[in-house]
């Protein structure tokens, strides 16, 4: 009972103060950084102004009916029902206006499609609820996962002011260059949405989407995933970070870097608690929108890693399915998406933690082994 | 043989219906199927309706509330699936099968017993969808469109379920749109030539063929995925070679005439109730017929229209660019139409006639938000957030839920012979009206502000005008339930309606008495 009353304050508290105070009442499209964002915006506008215009028309010889034509002021029918000149014209000028607005917009579809010369190009995969950024040319690549936690989500903790819209790892491109995407996806179709860039594109497994960007404002642009994709549909948000172009070489430097040391870090003899420490983290992350972080899963969806048997027992058979997945089931190939360090961190995690003390661990030198023995 | 046959047919015009419940079940008579028709639309309106109250309450404030992003999902595609399915569709069947006997002067449907075949196969197939509510995994939770892979590789346990409601409903929309057209060709009075006929039957035999012709689609298409999800096969599995590309190409095919199936039939409704109410005939006979046959064909080639972000080729974009912006034209052709039915009438303001002017409003509204929706480069940025959801409902909701409720508030004295509470009915317009609008304009603003479409939890900018939404929705959710005690209401009684209760209405259905006999027209009427 007081349970209950302490959230039906909580909920009448938050109900008006920190949601309002951080709201505003946007009423229209932002014209966004971009060229082809400043485009889409004018069209929208254009068409926007002759719809109302056209409105004022049409609904203003109606209300002068409604008003002056009222039976109960005596007004008498007229019995007229066609005028082939009227019908005519009222074909007409719509078309015109129609072929009007059609040039400008083909003019910025061709622009749009112009993904010719690019400076930087970036693969953008969709995964069940991420974004991976691949830098084909740098040749290393990250996830960006949601960084907003469930306490604000589920109104433990006061929300914060990017609340849904923030990332660990934003992607980060260099202003005044035009950056190539290479959207696609890894399970269902999702989509990848810029609203200050004018770039929207569907991320499909099986294809791979072409579009592209050219920002000249330094900033943190923010967006979110257009297409449902599943249960956390709403919880992948996009994060771009445009940075001068001196930053951003200094960033992919240090990224080389990052990746070199990832891949030491797979020689390097690790003990049970490093790995559970780091196998925390990595569950957190990538597992537990599913399997949830204690563990305990949304069976039947998805099943309990605590207690199973997969992880209680067979070595093999554990690292079978998180490396290769369950093809046909939401439960990915993760052999790709992770490094080895954090598959052994990871599975080491699942062994041993929530009451599943096995005691076990597998090295990340194992996991490569095994990744490579075929 | 003869005689006996004879006897039969005499038995059956003294005694009029059967008693109890067999008189429902087994009925062949257009207008009990019809009642039948309209009263599981209302109940699965009601439904629906209920559903979106569960999505407007989570969506009133940020953070996650009341229900989990799974059962979020499943809410917001059962409810597409039953307000398209359940509400929508069986109450245009509902009102030709009351209405096109009557206003075609025939004394029944032409297939009567296919009529009462096709009525009880939907009650059967949404037992089946809302059981899958129950079911271990839950309820579809891919959206009305169900997506493949989401709705396939990724689909809960219950969708094979979900198939084989949207086939057994698939058979049912087609027996109806067989018996529709065998009606209206074969049953028509004397003198009634096809450009006599009245518009609600014109609209009807346009809409039955898009039925004909694209439910077979929708069957297709979920059929490929049966057996893609328990055969073994990969039509849209990019894994084995397949397309998920290909699901969007067919289910679209059928989807967007689906659309215009959604909404015709309230063209042809109010193309009677505004002359009626304005006591001036129709502006434009002709060019509404052609303006419908238009809108019917274009619908096929603007599929593609709803997949600008796929990557289609561009010579693709500009293709299904320019054909959608062409449906503004004959779209155009009808809101001119009624305006000049309007102008210079003699107006009066009764609930049918004030519906009907709020669906020409409002249904122009969301015409002009499809024309923006319609421009490819303007659409990468309105396509899947709110904009759209707007958009859908402002045709949806004053276009064909309006539209019924015109049809009904204007027949209902003819169906039951008394006059409806026109207090209440007014109370329910006005209500209904601010509701709606409250409901779904801030919609607008909020897509264009960039909040996506079928999001459980939404950032912190987006907060007021949801909450201005959900306040506006819980307003017009509750308003129909008032609908309901006014129908009731005037079954049981109320003043007397005479046979034709609208001074300014014209057609065959007005010669007969409010109710009008069991079996309509014994003898068929002749049209000069
Ligand atoms: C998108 C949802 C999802 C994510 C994310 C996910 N899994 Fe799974 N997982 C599943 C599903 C579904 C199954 C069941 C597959 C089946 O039907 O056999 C599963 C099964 C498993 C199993 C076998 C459990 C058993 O008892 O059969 C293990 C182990 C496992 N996952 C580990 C992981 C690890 C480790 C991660 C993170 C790296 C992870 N999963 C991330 C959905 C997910
Ligand atoms: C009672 C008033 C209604 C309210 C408050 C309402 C509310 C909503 C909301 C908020 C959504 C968006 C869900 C989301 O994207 O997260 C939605 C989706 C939808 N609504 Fe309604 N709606 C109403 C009536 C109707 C009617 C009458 C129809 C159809 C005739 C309809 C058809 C749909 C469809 C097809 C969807 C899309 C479902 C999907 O995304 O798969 N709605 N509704
Ligand atoms: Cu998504
Ligand atoms: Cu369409």
């Amino acid at each position: 009972m007081r349970v209950h009353a302490k959230r039906a304050g909580a909920l009448l508290g938050g109900l008006l103060f920190p949601a309002w105070s951080m709201a505003d009442w946007t009423l229209n499209m932002a014209p966004g950084v971009t060229g082809t964002s400043n485009e889409i915006f004018s069209l929208h506008m254009t068409i926007l102004w002759i719809c109302v215009v056209i409105g004022i028309v049409v609904f203003g010889v109606m209300f002068w009916s409604i008003f002056a034509h009222r039976k109960s002021q005596g007004h008498k029918p007229a019995n007229f029902h066609e005028n082939t000149v009227v019908e005519i014209l009222w074909t007409i000028i719509p078309f015109v206006i129609l072929v009007i607005m059609a040039i400008p917009a083909t003019a910025t579809l061709v622009d749009m499609y112009d993904t010719a010369e690019s400076d930087v190009d970036i693969k953008v995969t969709g995964y069940q609820w991420r974004w991976k950024y691949d830098y084909l040319d740098e040749e290393f690549g990250y996830f960006s996962n949601l960084a907003t936690s469930k306490d604000e989500i589920y109104n433990r903790l006061d929300k914060s002011e990017n609340y849904l819209l923030d990332v660990d790892n934003p992607l980060v491109i260099p202003v005044g260059k035009k950056v190539r995407l290479l959207v696609t996806a890894n399970d269902v179709i999702h989509s990848w949405w810029v609203p200050a860039f004018g770039v929207k594109k569907d991320a499909i497994p099986g294809f791979i989407n072409e579009t592209w960007t050219r920002v000249d404002e330094p900033g943190i642009y923010r967006g979110q995933c257009t297409e449902l994709c599943g249960k956390d549909h709403g919880f992948m948000p996009v994060v771009v970070k445009a940075v001068p172009e001196a930053e951003y070489n200094e960033w992919v430097a240090e990224q080389q870097a990052a990746a070199e040391r990832e891949r030491e870090l797979t020689e390097k003899d690790w003990t049970l608690e490093e790995l559970m420490e780091r196998g925390e983290q990595t569950y957190a992350t990538t597992c537990a929108a599913c399997h949830q972080a204690d563990g305990s899963g949304a069976p039947p969806a998805f099943p309990a890693l605590k207690g199973s048997q997969v992880v209680l027992e067979d070595m093999d058979a554990h690292l079978d399915i998180v490396v290769n997945g369950v093809s046909g089931t939401a439960m990915q190939a993760f052999g790709g998406q992770l490094s080895e360090v954090d598959l052994a961190a990871v599975i080491t995690y699942e062994r041993n933690a929530w009451g599943n003390n096995t005691g076990e661990m597998v090295t990340p030198k194992e996991v490569f082994e095994y990744k490579n023995q075929e | 043989m003869s005689a006996v046959a004879d006897t039969h047919a005499q038995d059956h015009h003294h005694h009029g219906p059967a008693k109890g419940f067999s008189r429902w079940l087994l009925t062949t008579n257009h207008k009990d199927i019809g009642t039948m028709y309209l009263i599981f639309s209302f109940a699965m309106f009601l439904l629906g309706g209920t559903m979106a109250m569960v999505i407007r309450a989570e969506l009133f404030q940020p953070g996650l509330q009341i229900v989990e992003p799974e059962f979020f999902n499943q809410m917001t595609t059962m409810h597409g699936l039953i307000m398209v399915f359940g509400a929508v569709m069986p109450a245009f069947v509902g009102l030709a099968n009351w209405m096109l006997p009557l206003m075609i002067g025939a004394p029944d449907m032409a297939l009567p017993r296919m009529n009462n075949w096709s009525f009880w196969l939907l009650p059967c197939a949404f037992l089946i969808l809302v059981s899958t509510l129950f079911m271990s995994g839950g309820a579809p939770n891919f959206g009305w469109t169900f997506y493949a892979p989401l709705s396939t590789t990724y689909g809960p346990p219950s969708t094979t379920f979900f198939i084989f409601a949207v086939h057994i409903m698939g058979i049912s929309s087609i027996m109806g749109a067989i018996n529709v057209i065998a009606t209206i060709l074969n049953l028509r009075a004397p003198g009634m030539t096809l450009m006599k006929m009245p518009l609600f039957v014109w609209t009807w035999l346009i809409t039955a063929f898009l039925l004909i012709a694209v439910m077979p689609v929708l069957a297709g298409v979920v059929t490929m995925m049966l057996m893609d999800i328990n055969f073994g096969t990969s039509f849209f599995d990019a894994s084995g070679g397949g397309d998920p590309v290909l699901f969007q190409h067919v289910f679209w095919f059928f989807g967007h005439p689906e659309v215009y199936i959604m909404i015709l039939p309230a063209f042809g409704a109010v193309s009677h109730i505004i002359p009626a109410f304005s006591r001036k005939p129709l502006f434009g006979y002709a060019s509404m017929v052609y303006a419908v046959g238009a809108i019917a064909l274009l619908s096929f080639v603007v599929w593609a229209h709803h997949m600008f972000t796929v990557g289609i080729p561009i010579a693709g974009q500009l293709f299904f660019m320019y054909a959608t912006m062409l449906i503004a034209v004959p779209t155009g052709v009808k809101v001119f139409n009624w305006v000049a039915t309007m102008f210079r009438g003699a107006l009066s303001f009764e609930a049918p006639m004030l519906f009907a002017v709020a669906f020409v409003i409002l249904f122009t509204i969301g015409g002009f938000s499809g024309l923006m929706l319609a421009i490819a480069p303007a659409d990468f940025q309105y396509h899947d957030t709110y904009f759209v959801v707007a958009h859908f409902h402002y045709v949806l909701v004053p276009g064909a839920i309006f539209g019924i409720f015109a049809s009904a508030y204007f027949w209902l004295p003819k169906w039951t012979g008394h006059m409806y509470d026109e207090t209440l009915a007014k109370t329910h317009f006005w209500l209904s009206f601010i509701g709606m609008n409250l409901a779904f304009f801030p919609m607008h603003f909020l897509g264009l502000a960039g909040m996506p479409r079928r999001i459980p939890d939404y950032a912190l900018q987006f907060a007021d005008f949801n909450m201005v939404s959900s306040i506006g929705a819980f307003m017009f959710g509750a308003t129909q339930l008032l609908f309901l005690l006014i129908v009731v209401k005037c079954v049981k009684g109320g003043e007397k309606a005479a046979a034709k209760p609208w001074d300014g209405a014209e057609g065959l259905e007005w010669t007969l008495p409010s109710p009008p006999p069991y079996h309509s027209f014994t003898t068929p009427p002749e049209v000069k």
